[in-house]
């Protein structure tokens, strides 16, 4: 096989090769290493470890050699930063962790790395996971491999995993570790035309993972196809008693519950979804989408999610008074960088100085306003009052769940990728992107993007199924009839 | 609500962060952006509903109170800006 067609292999494919010998964890690690040297314009890799994955693909050869090695032993995969990686750097993207390498690994990493994965590196991301273009980094943009029609202006790989869904849709990696606290693995996905899942809340650890807003953050992979979701999903879940909310449920084959057949599910149509000016091929996208599984045998049904509208104001209480509360840490201490000091400044002045000048504009202006909100006096009408919204949306779901609904299908984003650079003066614009992904977080539920159309001037769209807690099984299994229904093939068209 | 200049310094301070005092109007413009987006919180009737704390309803584990992991000050140390004999170091804080 030629290089490209090594990296354009997907984790199935690459399993059962390596296992026939027909191809060597080694040469599948060299060649999405050179894929990577030749991929600087796309800013998706950030921390380059070549010798580590070569250290671990040889490894994995001897691994798999010796017989049963796990189903990600030798695959090749790229790790967002937000996940502490030991001894490599690990800095969220963002310059107060400038210089930072753990002396330890995260859960999930370390899950992959047991399993024989192969880490080419760290990918880039928005600053704290906070943002939807990954234009908050500190690396620089990462950039979609899709372009428009015949226009060479640089389209936003969505975010905040921007770097895995970039890396992934260009065949530089099998597969990315993403990490979703209100769309942030969903909506680069669907930007890029590839597969991202969040597990339900709890599946997979948040030990060692840059924390954000506690309470929303979930790790999950973002992989080219559901078929890889299951096999990497699957890895890197599982309980551990370093987090205290990593729930204590057996981890299935997910794979194994890919039959395809969806034959008498019934599939929830939200009408709360179908938002004013939303552009006319999404929802065209969505109605097609429908008929897939309609014909596939499920049964659809419209529903009503009626405090869906609200979901992204709570979401902008909730996640920045969490991101002030973690945040806190970051005081030029203990990690990180450290202001330089004036002849006089106190302890006050190294922390003001420190976070002022190690934070990016988004992080400070959410730590700010997450600040206010939890502020005496304002407690209770902002923090309190969005918990309480946040109770009603979870309700919602449990309704419709209660009520037979098997999964729920919407669009994952309300565009398609747009363009790099366009004017970010109004943070609540950007804030919209997150609108069909944020109710998921925010409910605690899985959630899964898959490819299914292309727009008119040829950018990848996607869809998004929402599924019962710790039923990842039978969304994958719905998300795979979807996936096969649509048949979507295309890749990006290689200008790097 | 509206947040005039004097709030947003007093947001900042409390948050740690240095803002000049030139960048104040526009962030209390920022904030106000973002709560007026907020705002629309208001419509909802949440009469008798408990605020969220977990959205798995389970209950936090315990575990035994012991020591579980410790005795590595360097590994603990070595990421630290300033660290000396053993310690973190940082600028003076008493007088």
């Amino acid at each position: 096989m030629s290089e490209t067609a090594l990296t354009k292999l997907t984790i199935a494919d690459a399993r059962d090769a390596l296992r026939k010998g027909e191809v060597s964890s080694v040469e599948l690690t060299e060649a999405c290493l050179s894929a990577i040297d030749a991929a600087d314009a796309l800013g998706a890799f950030v921390h380059k470890t070549p010798e580590i994955a070569m250290d671990r693909a040889k490894a994995a050869d001897a691994r798999i050699k010796a017989g049963d090695a796990p189903d990600m032993c030798g695959i090749p995969v790229g790790i967002k930063d937000l996940f502490c990686t030991e001894g490599v750097a690990s800095q969220a993207a963002s310059k107060i962790l400038e210089g930072f390498r753990p002396e330890y690994e995260s859960t999930v990493s370390g899950q992959l790395k047991d399993a024989g994965a192969v880490m080419l590196g760290k990918l880039n991301m928005d600053e704290f996971a906070m943002g939807s273009s990954n234009e908050t980094s500190i690396y620089g943009n990462a950039v979609n491999p899709w372009r428009k029609g015949n226009s060479d202006a640089a389209l936003t790989p969505g975010g905040s995993s921007g770097g895995s869904a970039s890396a992934v849709a260009a065949d530089l990696c099998l597969a990315a570790t993403g990490t979703d606290t209100g769309g942030s693995i969903r909506q680069p996905a669907a930007f890029t035309g590839i597969v991202g899942l969040k597990p339900t809340y709890g599946r997979c650890s948040r030990w060692g993972v840059v924390a954000f807003a506690s309470s929303l953050d979930q790790a999950g992979p973002m992989t080219k196809t559901v078929r890889d979701a299951a096999i990497m999903g699957r890895a890197m879940m599982g309980h551990d008693p370093k987090d205290s909310t990593s729930a204590n449920l057996a981890v299935p084959d997910f794979e194994a519950m890919l039959t395809g057949d969806v034959r008498g599910k019934v599939i929830g149509i939200p009408k709360e979804y179908r938002m004013d000016g939303m552009p006319d091929e999404i929802e065209t996208l969505w109605s097609e989408g429908t008929a897939m599984l309609k014909e596939a045998g499920a049964e659809i049904r419209d529903i009503t999610l009626p405090h869906t509208k609200y979901a992204l104001p709570a979401y902008y209480v909730i996640a920045p008074a969490e991101a002030s509360s973690n945040l806190a840490r970051y005081d030029g201490v203990r990690f990180g960088y450290r202001a330089k000091l004036s002849q006089g400044d106190g302890i006050t002045e190294m922390y003001e100085k420190t976070r002022a000048e190690g934070f990016g504009p988004e992080v400070k202006r959410r730590v700010m306003i997450g600040t206010y909100v939890l502020s005496a006096g304002f407690y209770d009408a902002y923090y309190n009052r969005a918990r309480r919204v946040r109770a009603l949306i979870a309700r919602d779901f449990e309704t419709v769940f209660a009520d037979g609904i098997d999964a729920i299908l919407t669009p994952a984003t309300p565009s398609a990728a747009f363009e790099l650079g366009q004017d970010v003066s109004d943070p609540v614009q950007m804030y919209l992107n997150d609108v069909f992904t944020v109710t998921v977080n925010l409910a605690g539920l899985p959630g899964i993007a898959v490819p299914t159309g292309m727009d008119r001037t040829g950018l990848p769209l996607g869809l998004q199924l929402i599924g019962k807690p710790w039923e990842e099984g039978e969304l994958l299994n719905t998300a795979y009839a979807l996936e096969q229904a649509a048949g979507f093939v295309e890749k990006p068209a290689r200008w790097w | 609500m509206s947040i005039d200049i004097a709030t947003a310094a007093k947001v900042a301070k409390l948050a740690r962060i240095k803002v000049e005092n030139d960048d104040l109007p526009a962030l209390a413009q920022e904030f106000n952006a973002i709560l007026g987006f907020i705002e629309q919180l208001e419509e909802v009737d949440v009469e008798g509903v408990e605020p969220m704390v977990s959205v798995t309803p389970m209950p936090l584990p315990r575990r035994k109170d012991v020591v579980t992991d410790g005795n590595q000050p360097q590994k603990v140390l070595s990421n630290a800006p300033d660290a000396r004999e053993g310690f973190f170091s940082v600028p003076k804080v008493v007088e």
